[in-house]
C-alpha cells in the first residue's frame, strides 16, 4: 500500500547512476536530488550567521552538533529501513525506552547501561523484522504497534512515567554523553564513527547491496538469490538497536532517563532521511544525505529559536511545510529522471 | 495440534478460522468483554457507566469512520489527531461568533487539511503515509500557533451537546451513530462509495475503467478531515476546554486499530463500517476493563499493540487464499 501507481508501473534503477546517460539535464536533476539538502543547509547557515550574532559562535554550534547526534543515530537506522522500501514508526518510543533502560542499568555499571537497552531494543526491532519479513505484515502497522508496545513497556518500568532514573554524573557512562575529546563532545564522535561505518556497510558490503536490491524490486531481488527476508529482518533489528543506543547516549548526556522527551522523533527521523535524498519508495538513498537532513532540521530549529519573537510552535509548521516541499520536489525529480 | 493426522487437515481449518476471525472476531471480542465485565466488574451494569463509555467512544468512532474510508482507498490518514487539535483551536478562536459558526470554521479547517493531503496523494503521487505525516506535524504546530495553551470553553449550547442526553442516550453517542449510518450509506449505496472501493481494489484498473480517481481520492481525505474536525469539536464540547497540545494525541493509532480490528483490510477495496463501530467499542471496553481492574495505562497500550498485530495477522491469512 506504500507504493503509488507511478512506482508500480515504472521500475526504478536500483542504484543511482548520476549522469550515465550523458544528458546535462539528467545530471542536474540527479545532482539536485542528491545534494539539494546540502545546498539548502549551506545557504540557510550562511544567512543565519550573517543575521544573528549568536548563531556562528562556538557554543551554539557545539550545542547544535551534540543535540543533532541523537537524532542522527536514529536517522541512520531509518535510512536503511527506508532504502528497503519500508518504514519504522517505532523509533521514537524505542529511543525513550532505551534511555530509561540505560539510566536504570547505569547503577550496575557502564556495560549493563549499554547492553540492556541494546538487547531490549534490538529484540523489539527483531520482532518487527520477523513480522514484516516472515509474516509479510505491512511495515507501518507492525511498527505502529511496536511504538505502542515500547511506550507501554517504558511506562510500566517507570511507575507510569512518575519515576525518573538518574545517572551518576561521575560514572564512565555519563562521560559517554557529557565528555569531550579534542574539544568536541563524545556523542558527536560516536555519531561520526557510526555514520562512516554505515556508509561503508551500505556501499561496500554484500548486505548493503542486498538492502538496495530489496528496495529496488523485491521480486527481482528474490529471483537473483538475495536473501530478502533476512535482509529485511536485519534492517529493522538494526533500526531498533540504533534507536535504543541513541536513547542510551541521550540518557548519558542528560544524566537521567527522561520519560517524556523523544516521542514523535520518528517524524523528525523520517523527515531527515527524505530531505537527505533517500526515496521513500526504496532502492535509492545514502547515509550522508540523512546526516545533512538532520543538520538542516536542527539549523532551522535553531534559527526559529533565534528569532525570539516566533513561538516554538512555528517550528512544527515549518518542518511540516518543508517536508511537503521536499517530497513534492523529490517526486517531481524522480519522475523526471525516469522519463529521461 | 497434538497429532499429525489432525495437523494435515489444519491449513484449511486454519484459513477458515482466520477468515471467521476477520469477519466476526470483533463482535465475538466485544461480546466476550461485555460478559466478562458483567460477571467480574463491580458497578459495570449501570446506566451511568454505559453513558460514560458511550461518550468516551464517540470521538474515536467518528475519527475511525474517516479512517475507514482512507484505508478502503488503500491509503491511510495519520493527520487525524492533529486535525482534531486544529479544530479545537479554531473552535476556541471563533466561539465569539456562536457555537455553530465555530463548528463550521472547524469543519472548513479540517476539509482544507484533507484537500491538501488528498491533492498531494492524488496529483503529486506522494505516498499517503508521508503526505499525512507532514500534515500531522504541520497541523499540530498550527493549532499551537492559533492557541498557545489550554483554554476553557464556556458555552451553554456546547455544554449541553457535550454532556446532555435524550432518554438517557448521550447526544455524542447519537451524533456518532448518525454519522456512522451516513458513512455506511455512502459506502454501500452511492457512486462515490463504489468508486472508492474500486480504487482501493486496484487503482490502475479504476483508472483504465475511466473512474475519476483523483477526484475521489481527494474527496476521501476531505471527508476524513471533516470527520476528524467534527470529532475535535465534540471532544471540546465534552471536555469544555480547548487543549491544542494534547487533544487527539495517538488518535490515529486508536482509529487505525478500530478499523483494522473491524475487518477492513489494509490492502483496500473493502470497507466495513459495522466492524469499525464494533472495533471502536472493543478498544474502549478493553481500556475500561483494564482500568477498572486497576491495571495501569501501560498495560492498555501493550494490549492494544497485541490486538492490532493479531487483527492484521488474521487479515493476512485471508489475503493469501
Amino acid at each position: 500500500m506504500t507504493v503509488s501507481y507511478e512506482d508500480a508501473v515504472v521500475d526504478k534503477p536500483t542504484v543511482e547512476e548520476p549522469g550515465e546517460r550523458g544528458s546535462r539535464r539528467d545530471r542536474l536533476t540527479a545532482l539536485a536530488q542528491q545534494h539539494g539538502a546540502l545546498v539548502a543547509l549551506v545557504v540557510i547557515a550562511a544567512i543565519a550567521s550573517l543575521s544573528f550574532d549568536s548563531f556562528a559562535t562556538g557554543g551554539n554550534i557545539e550545542n547544535m552538533a551534540v543535540s543533532s547526534a541523537f537524532l542522527a543515530v536514529v536517522a541512520l537506522g531509518m535510512t536503511f529501513v527506508i532504502i528497503t522500501g519500508g518504514i519504522d514508526l517505532s523509533v521514537g518510543s524505542v529511543f525513550v525506552l532505551g534511555g530509561v533502560l540505560a539510566a536504570w542499568g547505569s547503577r550496575y555499571g557502564t556495560v549493563v547501561a549499554l547492553l540492556l537497552p541494546l538487547a531490549v531494543c534490538g529484540l523489539i526491532g527483531l520482532i518487527n523484522g520477523l513480522l514484516i519479513a516472515r509474516s509479510r505484515l505491512a511495515p507501518f502497522i507492525v511498527t505502529l504497534a511496536a511504538m505502542l508496545a515500547a511506550r507501554g513497556i517504558m511506562l510500566s518500568i517507570t511507575d507510569e512515567g512518575a519515576q525518573t532514573y538518574l545517572v551518576d554524573k561521575k560514572s564512565f557512562f555519563a562521560d559517554l554523553g557529557q565528555g569531550k575529546l579534542l574539544g568536541i563532545g563524545v556523542p558527536v564522535w560516536i555519531t561520526a564513527v557510526l555514520f562512516i561505518t554505515g556508509a561503508v556497510v551500505l556501499r561496500r558490503s554484500r548486505f548493503g547491496q542486498h538492502v538496495y536490491a530489496v528496495g529496488g524490486n523485491e521480486d527481482a531481488a528474490a529471483l537473483m538469490g538475495a536473501p530478502v527476508a533476512r535482509t529485511k529482518t536485519l534492517v529493522y533489528t538494526l533500526s531498533g538497536l540504533l534507536a535504543g543506543f541513541a536513547g542510551a547516549l541521550n540518557a548519558a548526556w542528560l544524566a537521567s532517563g527522561v520519560t517524556i522527551l523523544g516521542f514523535g522523533m520518528e517524524l523528525d527521523a523520517i523527515a531527515a532521511v527524505v530531505i537527505g535524498g533517500t526515496l521513500l519508495s526504496g532502492g535509492l538513498g545514502f547515509v550522508s544525505g540523512s546526516l545533512v537532513g538532520v543538520l538542516l532540521l536542527k539549523v532551522i530549529q535553531n534559527v526559529i529559536n533565534q528569532i525570539g519573537s516566533l513561538d516554538s510552535a512555528y517550528q512544527q509548521v515549518v518542518s511540516g511545510a518543508f517536508l511537503v516541499v521536499v517530497v513534492i520536489a523529490q517526486t517531481w525529480l524522480g519522475r523526471r529522471r525516469q522519463v529521461l | 495440534m497434538t497429532d499429525l493426522a489432525l495437523g494435515k487437515s489444519l491449513p484449511a481449518d486454519r484459513a477458515q478460522l482466520m477468515r471467521w476471525l476477520q469477519d466476526y472476531g470483533v463482535y465475538a471480542g466485544v461480546t466476550a468483554l461485555l460478559l466478562f465485565n458483567v460477571v467480574f466488574t463491580e458497578n459495570f451494569v449501570s446506566g451511568e457507566n454505559f453513558r460514560t463509555q458511550a461518550v468516551q467512544v464517540a470521538p474515536v468512532l467518528i475519527v475511525a469512520l474517516g479512517m475507514a474510508l482512507a484505508i478502503g482507498s488503500e491509503g491511510v490518514d495519520l493527520s487525524v489527531g492533529s486535525v482534531m487539535a486544529l479544530a479545537t483551536s479554531l473552535v476556541s478562536l471563533y466561539l465569539g461568533y456562536g457555537p455553530w459558526l465555530a463548528l463550521i470554521a472547524a469543519i472548513i479547517g479540517g476539509m482544507v487539511c484533507g484537500l491538501l493531503s488528498g491533492s498531494l496523494i492524488a496529483y503529486i503521487g506522494v505516498q499517503p503515509i508521508v503526505a499525512t505525516l507532514a500534515l500531522m506535524v504541520g497541523c499540530r504546530g498550527l493549532a499551537n500557533v492559533f492557541l498557545p495553551q489550554l483554554e476553557t470553553v464556556r458555552d451553554d449550547t456546547m455544554a449541553t451537546l457535550g454532556t446532555g442526553d435524550i432518554l438517557g442516550i448521550p447526544y455524542l453517542a447519537l451524533i456518532a451513530a448518525a454519522l456512522a449510518a451516513l458513512v455506511a450509506f455512502t459506502v454501500k449505496r452511492t457512486t462515490f462509495g463504489r468508486q472508492l472501493l474500486a480504487i482501493g481494489d486496484s487503482r490502475p484498473a479504476a483508472q483504465l475503467a475511466g473512474l475519476p480517481v483523483r477526484r475521489v481520492l481527494i474527496m476521501v481525505y476531505v471527508c476524513s478531515g471533516a470527520l476528524a474536525a467534527i470529532a475535535g469539536f465534540l471532544a471540546t464540547a465534552r471536555l469544555q476546554a480547548s487543549d491544542p497540545t494534547s487533544l487527539g494525541n495517538l488518535m490515529e493509532l486508536s482509529a487505525i486499530t478500530a478499523v483494522v480490528v473491524g475487518g477492513t483490510p489494509l490492502s483496500g477495496g473493502r470497507v466495513r463500517i459495522g466492524g469499525t463501530v464494533a472495533g471502536a467499542i472493543l478498544i474502549q471496553l478493553l481500556t475500561a476493563t483494564l482500568i477498572k481492574h486497576d491495571l495501569p495505562s501501560s498495560a492498555t497500550q501493550i494490549a492494544q499493540a497485541v490486538v492490532i498485530v493479531l487483527a492484521v495477522y488474521a487479515a493476512r491469512e485471508r489475503g493469501k487464499q
